[in-house]
């Protein structure tokens, strides 16, 4: 029934007994290395523009991460994208490539509802929290850069 | 509240299920199954639609009835507003009964089904349940193919539809009792670790049927609760030996863990869940074995967690209710 407090304070102790252990070991060790080599990747691009199409590393940096976007949204589409990231958890969500595939995963889902009532509602139902609070402490951030260092 | 039924029973059921269960241990027993998640419809929803008729047309035709021999049609499932019933129901053109407890719906569709026919103000009730597992997994929780990683408690919601004829003429298998639960919150909020939400709420229906019937667990050859899972299980186990000192011995399993190989199946976790989880269980497996004789009287109490997202992002706990039916070989 529905106990008093310290009964459920008893069954919450149940609970936690039953609770399977997350192999924290292993994940973390999974997702050093997959975010390592997305590093890795990342670095070979930004050398690989910058040399092939002579411009200074800052732009190739960009075309970095619209190529990082571009290959998570496929495979996000494809279809084995979310089997990639169950597996390497951090290692892909943390970099834009989680980014990338909150938003195609809910572009996806929400498709046939609609362009507007549909996608466009709901693609940034992940990540729309990123980007409020990214562009928020970017602000305060930036806020406290000018007043500290005058902006340099 | 616990009722005895003198003259409800099974006439017969009928399962269909998608391509997760099929690969489980019940495979061949369920009557139909589909290869992929959409059924050949435009959308998940209307593919949850199909498979909850496509159940009702199966059950039919082994009954041998007509649409016009169902007096009442009750039934109920997981999406909003039970949206797959309503579609369903109006195809069926029969006076038609929505009802929702979210995984314990099926056992709340029998009793009532129970409740009319014995009352004789039915002959033959129609009750069917479904769900269907990425309609559940875009409603309550990530888009699906968003592969953020879910701890191991977490339960995999069980695609199919699931129908079942009750009648007032003898059959094999009776509904003998039933008992309605109450809604129970033990502080859990975890809404991916759903057997420790549901586990309180089936030891309470259990205790309340055999001390309302004045039976023990050895009056029963098997215990079976809806979809806790292999955690939730074991909860459970505890849980009733020290609250009510009932211990299930090895009369107790779980459908939720039945309805799937959990060692080849990793993608299922910690066993299935939903509506037509235990129901499939029941239906492809437990009904043919009481048809049988195998088994004389089986406890069957199904366990929702009245889990809604809104609530649990507002810091409220999660509710949970189980409804038990008593289901016995006539023989």
């Amino acid at each position: 029934m529905n106990g008093d407090n310290v009964e459920k304070k008893l069954y919450n102790k149940l609970v936690m007994n039953h609770k399977p252990k997350e192999k924290r070991g292993q994940n973390a060790f999974i997702a050093f290395v997959v975010g390592g080599l997305m590093g890795v990747i990342g670095q070979l691009l930004v050398e690989f523009y910058s040399y092939y199409l002579d411009i200074s590393s800052s732009d190739a940096s960009v075309f970095m991460i619209v190529t990082l976007i571009f290959f998570a949204s496929l495979f996000t589409a494809l279809g084995f994208f979310d089997k990639w990231v169950n597996f390497a958890r951090c290692g892909l969500i943390i970099p834009i490539t989680g980014f990338a595939h909150s938003m195609t995963s809910a572009a996806i889902e929400y498709k046939k509802e609609g362009f507007v009532t549909g996608l466009g509602a709901n693609m940034f139902k992940l990540a729309g929290t990123v980007i409020l609070y990214g562009v928020v402490s970017a602000y305060i951030f930036g806020f406290i850069r000018l007043i500290i260092m005058g902006g340099a | 509240m616990t009722t005895k039924y003198k003259n409800v029973y099974i006439n017969d059921v009928a399962t269909v299920v998608g391509p997760y269960e099929y690969k489980g241990p019940l495979s061949k027993r369920f009557d139909k199954h589909y290869e992929d998640m959409y059924f050949g419809c435009d959308s998940l929803e209307c593919a949850e639609v199909k498979l909850m008729s496509d159940s009702i047309d199966l059950v039919l035709k082994k009954a041998k009835q007509e649409k016009s021999d169902v007096d009442l049609f009750i039934a109920g499932d997981l999406q909003n507003q039970i949206t797959a019933s309503c579609y369903t129901a109006l195809k069926l053109e029969r006076p038609f009964l929505g009802i929702y407890s979210a995984c314990a719906t099926n056992t709340e569709g029998l009793l009532l089904g129970a409740n009319f026919i014995e009352s004789k103000m039915a002959d033959n009730v129609l009750v069917s349940v479904s769900s269907h597992n990425m309609v559940s997994e875009k409603q309550f929780r990530n888009p699906t193919e968003y592969g953020g990683p879910k701890p191991g408690t977490a339960t995999f919601t069980a695609t199919g539809g699931a129908s079942c004829l009750l009648t007032n003429k003898k059959g094999k298998v009776k509904i003998e009792s039933s008992t309605i639960g109450i809604p129970i919150d033990m502080a859990q909020t975890d809404p991916l670790h759903m057997g420790s939400v549901m586990a309180p709420a089936a030891a309470y229906t259990i205790n309340k049927h055999l001390s309302d019937l004045d039976r023990t667990v050895d009056d029963y050859d098997l215990i079976l609760t809806g979809d806790l899972g292999i955690f939730g299980k074991e909860i459970l186990r505890d849980y009733i030996k020290s609250e009510y000192s009932i211990d299930l011995k090895d009369k107790y399993n779980d459908c939720g863990v039945m309805l799937y190989d959990l060692k080849k199946q990793k993608e299922v976790q910690a066993g299935g869940s939903g509506p037509v989880c235990s129901a499939l269980v029941v239906y492809s497996d437990i009904i043919k074995k009481l048809e049988e004789g195998q088994l004389k009287r089986v406890l069957y109490v199904a366990t929702g967690a009245l889990f809604n997202p809104t609530m649990v992002f507002q810091k409220e706990n999660i509710l949970s209710i189980a409804h038990a039916i008593s289901l016995e070989s006539v023989l």
